[in-house]
């Protein structure tokens, strides 16, 4: 009994996973391109996030003809719910990795204004937290993804170092503001996509335990120390 | 004490068939003006427990009950109570639509003559079949034998039957369960505009109606190692049997993974 609707489920879940490395990859290609300022391999992963987009599409899809065919209730109407979240929590967070490598291609043949060193380690920590939230979520883990977001007070500090080390150079040349405003907006993205993941683990929690709350990571990421 | 929000207090009640107890330790309160659902898988009991708010068990030969159904705060059981009373008060629709092979006229003014009706018949068979969303189909032809209306019709007629009675509570076996998805949502759209008068105790198979149409939901199984009976192991509202039940034997019977 179930056999159809369970390997669905699981196919769902793959391709979850799926999308989730994609996203991953795309997030760490996009700092790199930036970083090393390889502008071809930033158009590569602009134009890649077409294909986030339509796996969402996808998942959307599928989700709606199991619910439409199979009328889930309880747990199986819970995790359903929560794929088409989780799918268009990726989808978004896609979206980062395609407003980073625009921002490379924008800077054109202008130098960084400084090495990246906390936006990849930003990048790092961020798809790591988002890696271990996806397979806690696929396997249904609350324990596991309870603890994650937590670590999002530790981008949040990354956030506000690069930001005071960016307003310095702001305030010693007025004319790098351009220059500082794009890696601002790259280290914001990446704050978002941290804050994201989070939500992937409060979806985490509601499957496995029917519990709604919003885990209080803390959002404040222009806190003053 | 007894609540007056609950119609119905069933108190660890038991049914036998013989030997057999095919209800075991029932407790459940009924909300008044509130439709409650019995699921579970063929064979627990639902029907049996059904039965027993109206005392029709007692048309099986062989059954006893033990315990004590309270109708506001009265329980039924008591010896002085007329079984058929009860049956007046606490109507029935069953699984297959049964009208009585007369005038559709007939079969709402049968029965309330019987009990004893003397107000104007006429009013009476217009405003039951308006209760039963039946009137505008029917009123031309009510002369007709109640056999010649559709399926969906017919169960609409035996509700109204009900309501000629004007009883406090309707029980429903599987209402629906012979009829198409029309008849079906006509017959759901129904029972939420009689829970404004009426409380509703159904037993259905289908989970999906039992989630679209029911404030309630009791969860029945077969439990006990030597001899299995039916009793309830969840009682709660509709919205978190279906979304987020607490024993885990219900999600399992909800999402399909037995029964």
């Amino acid at each position: 009994m179930r056999k159809t609707f369970e390997s669905e489920i699981q196919k769902l879940k793959d391709e979850v996973l799926v999308m989730g490395s994609l996203v991953e990859q795309a997030i760490l290609g996009s700092v790199e391109a930036l970083k090393i300022r390889d502008i071809p391999a930033s158009q590569l992963i602009y134009d890649a996030d077409a294909h986030i987009n339509s796996m969402r599409y996808e998942i959307e899809e599928k989700v709606m003809i199991a619910i439409a065919t199979q009328q889930p209730m309880a747990h199986d109407l819970r995790l359903l719910a929560s794929l088409l979240e989780v799918s268009g929590e990726l989808e978004r967070m896609g979206d980062y990795a395609k407003g980073i490598a625009r921002i490379n291609i924008r800077m054109g043949d202008q130098p960084l204004l400084k090495p990246l060193i906390d936006i990849p380690r930003m990048a790092r920590r961020g798809t790591d937290m988002l890696n271990r939230s996806l397979t806690a979520f696929v396997n249904e883990d609350a324990e596991a993804a309870r603890l994650i977001p937590s670590e999002d007070d530790e981008i949040d500090a990354l956030y506000n170092q690069v930001y005071h080390e960016l307003m310095l150079f702001v305030i010693q040349d007025a004319r790098s503001i351009e220059r500082a405003n794009w890696l601002l907006w790259v280290a914001h993205n990446l704050e978002r996509l941290a804050d994201r993941v989070t939500n992937i683990c409060e979806r985490t929690i509601f499957v496995a335990t029917g519990e709604m709350k919003e885990i209080d990571a803390s959002d404040d990421e222009h806190r003053v120390e | 004490m007894t609540d007056n929000n609950y119609i119905l207090e069933a108190h660890a009640l038991n049914v036998f068939y013989g030997s057999f107890r095919a209800v075991a330790d029932v407790n459940l309160n009924i909300l008044r003006n509130n439709i409650t659902a019995i699921i579970g898988p063929s064979g627990c009991g639902k029907s049996t427990l059904l039965r027993s708010f109206n005392r029709m068990n007692e048309l099986y030969t062989g059954t006893r009950t033990e315990g004590e159904v309270l109708f506001d705060g009265q329980n039924l059981y008591d010896k002085d109570v007329d079984p058929v009373e009860v049956r007046y008060r606490i109507g029935m629709v069953f699984q297959r639509a049964n009208p009585f092979p007369k005038s559709i006229y007939e079969n709402i003014a049968w029965g309330a003559r019987i009990h004893g009706f003397k107000g104007n018949m006429d009013e009476l068979v217009e405003f039951s079949l308006r209760q039963a969303a039946l009137w505008d189909e029917v009123k031309d032809i009510l002369k007709q034998s109640g056999l010649s209306l559709s399926g969906g019709q017919q169960q609409r007629l035996c509700i109204a039957r009900a309501i000629a009675i004007q009883p406090e509570v309707i029980l429903m076996d599987e209402p629906a369960s012979a009829l198409d998805p029309i008849a079906t949502l006509k017959i759901e759209e129904l029972m939420q505009d009689l829970k404004k008068k009426y409380t509703i105790i159904i037993v259905t198979h289908n989970m999906q109606q039992a989630a679209r149409v029911s404030d309630f939901t009791a969860m029945m199984m077969l439990t006990g190692t030597e001899s299995r009976s039916g009793t309830v192991i969840e009682f709660d509202a509709t919205n978190k049997i279906f979304t987020r039940p607490s024993d885990k034997r219900t999600e399992d019977y909800v999402t399909g993974r037995f029964g």
